[in-house]
């Protein structure tokens, strides 16, 4: 037999595989569905709700203030942002202004947060894809960050630091002092994860090319964060829809436009570089003014319909309440990033190898209790 | 665009809309659900509208009705709006899926059978997509009764 006489011999049959829920991967409990022939997937099915809760209806029982306690469970790693992404919705409908103080102290702790989850991202990616080091070069760096929160609020991950009308208390005497002495640090750290990870051509071969997303697909289905910014899509809510202290910092978006694998890598490599930048601005003038503007014990929000979106580390988060006037909301949404980014994760595995969905789900960076909520 | 500027091209576009602005920030627009599709894909495609970005898709139970939330913004124009659309039926309620329009809408709409029970005619693949495929009752809806799993204050 000749040797394609012999290919054509050999066949292959489609079948089903689990991925997940216990999946190192998925970082979390998301099954996957797999149709594979061979080691060439078809199709991929998400099966979601292993860690839901149902936080929306939840939220229909609670009053406003324990809403906000609720959003920390939901994207654990923008824990701070989540709140932040509440209480200015209840502060929108209130109709209150807090102070500068208060939305500078967000935002520094907001972009901190969001260097902390993109080095978790960082070391989990180079692991994913069998760089184990990189795993470790970044939690000893993002432990400083949590050392930084557990000393202001009292909690290194789901913080709590947020209340509608402020801030729960003051920061500590020693935060700006060890924001400084972090970021100092976390300058010189950046290129050495450069060198271990981004330059190194075996990481090249597992994620250029691989997973693209269109521009015009990731608009359709609503991608948004650094998935949709490595496609070209400028979608950054702290640029197009300025909150807190967004407004008065210098920041570029960054976009690439190859759309794949190491596009999305880049992006967040560079954001490290733009949330720096960010905090460095802010720490060395906070203002001084109310850490907190007075609510009734009792928050009340008119009639109406309130939404506010924030950047969180994986993207736009949008809360949507709509009120009655009552003491709790009559419903609660929360638009995810994860949900809809997970949305596309189908779209754009089809013909491709199980080891290159490992790669692109390491890209987008999922926590699987914010896509389930 | 302002909202007048809007309301003034969308009303061309079906029949029956309403309009309101109270109460939100956003143009809201009230559709009957046989216009649903069409309106929506109008939304798309007209040139000075372009709402090619689904931000939101809320699922709704207003008592009696049931409905669906979009909140729509263009990428390209900067300008959002919000559709809603309601169906009275509580039974077997139907809406049309937009999922051809705005790819997401597919997943939203499995998110939005499973807690409200609103079937999408031709969806791909309607399923329970959080609870499991036996689980009884849409758990968002204002009469859902859990006694075992829900604290009732």
């Amino acid at each position: 037999m000749t040797d394609q006489q012999v290919q054509n011999k050999i066949k292959t049959e489609e079948y089903f595989i689990n991925m997940g829920p216990q999946h190192p991967a998925a970082h979390g409990v998301l099954r996957l569905i797999l149709t594979i022939d061979g080691e060439i997937i078809k199709n991929v099915e998400p099966d979601l709700g292993y860690i839901h809760r149902s936080i929306e209806k939840m939220c229909e029982r609670d009053s406003y203030q324990q809403i906000v306690h609720l959003t920390d469970r939901m994207d654990y790693l923008s824990s701070h942002i989540n709140n932040e992404a509440v209480c200015l919705t209840v502060e929108k409908g209130l109709e209150i202004e807090v102070s500068d103080r208060v939305k500078v102290i967000r935002t520094i702790i907001a972009e901190l947060t969001r260097i902390a989850s993109h080095c978790l991202w960082w070391g989990v990616m180079g692991m994913d894809l069998g760089a184990l080091t990189t795993y470790f070069y970044a939690f000893r760096d993002r432990e400083m960050i949590n050392d930084i929160f557990e000393e202001t609020c009292g909690a290194r991950l789901t913080m709590n630091y947020n209340i509608p009308g402020g801030l729960m208390f003051d920061i500590h005497p020693n935060f700006v002092k060890r924001t400084k002495d972090f970021i100092t640090h976390f300058k010189t750290k950046i290129p050495e994860y450069n060198l271990l990870l981004t330059d190194n051509v075996i990481f090249h071969k597992r994620t250029k090319g691989v997973g693209i997303i269109t521009k015009e697909d990731a608009i359709s289905f609503g991608v948004s964060g650094p998935v949709a910014r490595g496609s070209g899509f400028s979608s950054d809510v702290r640029k197009h829809h300025p909150y807190s202290a967004y407004d008065r910092v210098d920041f570029k978006e960054i976009l690439f436009t190859e759309g794949d694998t190491f596009a999305r890598y880049q992006v967040r490599m560079m954001e490290l570089w733009e949330s720096v930048s960010i905090i460095e601005q802010l720490i060395d003038n906070i203002p001084e003014g109310e850490t907190k503007t007075a609510t009734k014990a009792v928050i009340k929000l008119p009639k109406g319909e309130f939404y506010q979106r924030v950047e969180t580390a994986r993207g736009e988060l949008g809360v949507y309440i709509n009120s009655t006037g009552n003491k709790n909301p009559y419903r609660v949404k929360f638009r995810s990033p994860g949900f809809s980014n997970l949305s596309i994760l189908n779209h754009i595995s089809k013909d491709v190898m199980i080891a290159d969905l490992v790669a692109t789900m390491a890209s987008f960076d999922f926590v699987i209790p914010d896509i389930d909520r | 665009m302002t909202n007048e500027d809007l309301q003034n091209i969308i009303t061309s576009l079906g029949t029956d809309l309403e309009f309101t602005t109270e109460a939100s920030e956003f143009l809201n627009v009230i559709v009957p659900k046989e216009q649903l599709h069409s309106l929506c894909s109008q939304l798309k495609s007209h040139p000075e509208l372009k709402f090619d970005y689904a931000f939101c898709i809320t699922g709704m139970d207003w008592v009696p009705a049931l409905g669906v939330i979009y909140h729509l913004n263009s990428t390209e124009l900067k300008h959002e709006i919000v559709v809603k659309v309601m169906v009275d039926d509580r039974e077997n309620p139907t809406l049309d899926s937009v999922h051809d329009v705005w790819q997401t809408a597919d997943f939203h709409e499995l998110e939005i059978f499973d807690f409200f029970g609103i079937k999408f005619n031709n969806h791909p693949k309607l399923r329970r997509l959080f609870l499991t495929p036996e689980w009884e009752g849409y758990p968002l809806r204002k009469d859902y009764v859990d006694e075992a799993n829900m604290i009732i204050k």
